[in-house]
């Protein structure tokens, strides 16, 4: 057992735990933060995407002792007060889901990819969102709204 | 579970009073009263309107569709309406989701029922305000006469309401004609929307309740094994940790699905099995075959097949081999049990809330009454999750446990202990007579089933043919079933057969063809996509090809380019243009969504999964290594929607999935002069 401190959405944590539980299961199940999703355990479909220190990581695959002294951002994170985040608004006016069991990593792996990419180029939000899976395979849904997202991002500035 | 009334259920449901039932109706005159208005809709004292169904909402569209065709007939904003699906202590049983039948047998009670509502709170308010039905206006959940309304609600108090509220919802109700739909044949996105970008919606998986342990269950090394002796005591010793067998049945409860794993791990270690012999998938085509049953099951016999081939001009065979897949649905099996003395509740990811039910009550020797299962909209089934695996096991977890219990199961358990797609394998004999036509038509399926088994091309002499096999592997339903294998050895063979005539396959089709819905969208596709030019201009390395097919009363064509890795022999599927037609729209943002997902999904099968296996379980039951579609694959998408008002609406989450292997096969010897006969295509 270990006590991991770590900043979660903007709050401080400790956490006393196994430090090598997946951050995944942290979250989940000690900090009940349910929207990160499980899908398969070895970052190959990114539905547990969560932003460390800004950076998109696979968080199933992540021992919780990395997140130590870290700032981690989950899809809760996201909207501020009542306001959505303009990439969760563009998923939404785009209906980029099915199933949404993919879509809260899809959003923050489009957030990473905006950062990188303000207006990314078709291949670029191929190149940056290929590790994300959905199996209801709404891929043209989902470039649709990155780049409506893209749009409203533009508009605000 | 404590009997909940109404009211309560009510605040549950996210506020809103019944008002026009108080009594909550019990199992039994749900069942007595199946069909009756108080099982499908209630009226809420703040206006809105609660839509009961026992169909689940997988990521399909059902729960949009559903509360669109209720807002149609009550004329109200889609947005005052509820939903509330798959949980069987207060919806009516509508059956398994699956098999497209939401919309042609669930959506047509919904309408009824609220267009039955409709009629009944508009002669409340012919008798509130003393003049015709004509003279009134019924809009915004309000019927308004002279400048004063009443709401749905006041209307509601009645007591003629109350009375006709417990009669059977009239068969022959007059509903909204599609002509004049004004909510639905709109564009909506799913109105659980919100809930999904923001994380907050529980899916199974999320579900939590108060001391709630996590699960996990050991399992075999293999299909068959049996386990002859296990210690649990090594997982007993870890702090927390409740371990518990029963017959094969062993797993643990703990505080975190960590720990539940490290105890679950520790019991493996101890445990003794007793394996069987398993066939590998090197050899599954001729397993089956040697597998097959004796009794085949006839399909469309017309003719004489002996006599057609013996008279046809030139006679031709092929084998199609179609291997297992999964449907990997990105949210893998999870449950939460909960009991409370004799009753257990359930949440859980199925497509199938009452049989579920029915097999933890057998499972428990309980009434089913005393069995509560609640479906969340989980994440993808795609005929993958009608079963219950995982609410029994957390519910022989929890009833140990004495705590709630929550049994998420892994990709690899998901990938192994599932049910898969039958493999099969087609032989397909033909005889083209001198006019070039086909005159005789053998088609026999081992394995996977009758679905789309027919041809819909016009041949004098049919014989068509399902032989159920011994499966390797423990295989079920799967999006459209066996129409996907049987539409692209038809197709695929079809498309030698117009080589042979010396045909265009475009030309060769529409020469055999009476269905003219089948023409209307291979027409639609062919011309969208430039077949005839195409076909005139040839692009190095690239080839064109089509099909179509039919299937749960809804039509599909597909063209599409692929090019062909001369070095790999893979081929990339470049263009697809496919025309879909399942009678009147009722919602196209979603149709599209679920014909585009269709074609992206079958582009899996088609052209990478195949679940290899070996000693009793799959080698690949990895996302690493079992591929599936993504962003990478995706080819230039045109979908064209039919929409054809006059024609009742049919289920649209499967057919548009039939043509899209067969239309790359073709293409694939379009570019290169070999056929494809196996999926995955490999040349």
């Amino acid at each position: 057992m270990a006590s991991i401190r770590f900043t979660v959405n903007g709050k401080a944590s400790n956490v006393d735990t196994e430090p090598e539980r997946p951050l995944l299961e942290v979250l989940r199940e000690d900090l009940g933060l349910t929207g990160t999703k499980y899908g398969c355990g070895e970052g190959q479909c990114a539905a547990c995407t969560v932003l460390l220190d800004g950076r998109p990581v696979r968080s199933c695959i992540t021992p919780v002792r990395a997140a130590e002294g870290r700032t981690v951002v989950t899809i809760e994170g996201l909207a501020r007060n009542a306001a959505l985040h303009p990439i969760q608004q563009a998923f939404l006016d785009e209906g980029a889901f099915q199933c949404g069991y993919c879509t809260p990593g899809m959003i923050l792996g489009t957030v990473a990819l905006l950062e990188a990419h303000p207006k990314p180029t078709d291949a670029q939000i191929v190149e940056g969102l290929n590790g994300h899976l959905c199996r209801c395979s709404n891929y043209n849904r989902i470039e649709a709204a990155v780049r409506r997202a893209a749009g409203y991002a533009a508009e605000k500035r | 579970m404590s009997v909940i009334n109404r009211r309560e259920f009510f605040q549950m449901a996210g506020g809103g009073l019944l008002i026009v039932v108080t009594a909550p109706v019990s199992e039994a005159q749900r069942t007595a009263a199946a069909g009756a208005l108080e099982t499908r809709l209630h009226i809420g004292e703040d206006g809105f309107i609660t839509i009961l169904s026992g169909k689940v909402e997988e990521g399909q569209g059902a729960l949009t569709e559903l509360a669109m065709a209720a807002a149609e007939e009550l004329r109200l904003p889609v947005e005052r309406i509820r939903m509330v699906m798959g949980d069987t202590d207060r919806v009516p049983n509508d059956g398994t989701t699956a098999g497209s039948s939401t919309t042609p047998r669930t959506f047509p009670l919904v309408r009824r029922a609220a267009a039955t509502a409709r009629g009944l709170l508009l002669a409340a308010a012919v008798r509130q305000f003393g003049v015709g039905p004509a003279r009134l206006e019924v809009r915004d959940g309000a019927v308004a006469y002279a400048g004063k309304s009443f709401g749905y609600a006041d209307l509601a108090r009645s007591p003629e309401i109350a009375a006709a509220y417990a009669k059977e919802v009239p068969a022959d109700t007059v509903v909204t004609p599609a002509k004049d739909w004004q909510t639905m044949g709109q564009p909506r996105v799913r109105l659980d929307g919100r809930d999904l970008v923001t994380g907050s919606h529980q899916f199974p998986s999320d579900i939590v309740r108060p001391g709630m342990l996590y699960g996990c269950v050991l399992r075999p090394p293999s299909y068959g094994a049996t386990l002859d002796s296990v210690d649990l005591g090594p997982g007993e010793k870890m702090p927390g940790v409740k371990a518990v067998r029963d017959g094969d049945f062993v797993g643990c409860a703990a505080p975190t699905s960590f720990a539940a794993r490290k105890a679950v791990a520790a019991i493996s270690a101890t445990a003794k099995w007793k394996t069987v012999e398993q066939p590998s998938s090197d050899v599954l085509f001729d397993y089956l075959k040697q597998h097959a049953s004796a009794q085949a099951r006839p399909g469309q016999d017309r003719g004489s097949v002996e006599k057609g081939l013996a008279q046809a001009q030139r006679k031709m065979k092929a084998t199609y081999q179609v291997p297992y897949v999964q449907h990997a649905p990105l949210e893998p099996r999870a449950a939460v049990a909960e009991w409370q003395q004799d009753r257990l509740t359930v949440w859980t990811g199925t497509s199938n809330p009452f049989a579920v039910r029915q097999s933890l009550a057998e499972a428990f020797g309980l009434t089913p009454e005393r069995v509560h299962v609640f479906v969340p909209h989980f994440g993808g089934g795609f005929g993958g999750k009608h079963t219950g695996e995982a609410a029994l096991e957390a519910a022989r977890l929890a009833k140990h446990a004495g705590r709630p219990v929550a049994v998420h199961w892994t990709r690899e358990e998901e990938f192994t202990w599932a049910y898969f797609r039958p493999a099969a394998l087609i032989e397909i004999e033909a005889g083209l007579d001198a006019g070039n036509l086909i005159s005789a038509w053998d088609f026999v399926n081992y394995n996977s089933g009758s679905a789309a088994i027919d041809t819909p091309y016009r041949i004098p002499n049919t014989r068509v043919r399902f032989i159920p096999c011994d499966s390797p592997l423990r295989h079920g339903s799967y999006r459209v079933l066996a129409a996907t294998a049987n539409n692209f050895a038809r197709e695929a063979f079809t498309d030698e057969l117009a080589e042979a005539a010396g045909k265009d396959p475009l030309d060769f089709r529409l020469a055999h063809l009476d269905n003219e819905r089948i023409v209307d969208v291979l027409k639609a596709a062919a011309e969208k996509f430039g077949w005839r030019e195409r076909r005139k201009r040839r692009k190095p390395g690239a080839g064109i090809g089509l099909a179509c097919g039919t299937e749960k009363n809804s039509v599909v064509a597909a063209c599409c380019e692929v090019e062909v890795d001369r070095q790999t022999g893979s081929p990339r599927v470049t263009e697809v243009v496919e025309a879909f037609e399942c009678g009147a729209i009722v919602n196209p943002a979603n149709l599209r969504s679920q014909v585009e997902g269709c074609i992206v999904m079958g582009l899996g099968p088609a052209l990478r999964e195949e679940i290899l296996f070996r000693g009793g379980r799959p080698t690949n039951g990895r996302f690493g290594s079992y591929r599936v579609p993504r962003f990478r694959d995706l080819p230039k998408l045109d979908v064209i929607l039919l929409d054809r008002k006059e024609r009742e609406p049919a289920g649209a989450g499967e057919t548009p999935i039939v043509a899209i292997a067969p239309a790359i096969a073709n293409a694939v010897f379009d570019a290169t002069g070999k056929r494809a006969r196996a999926l995955p295509i490999r040349i």
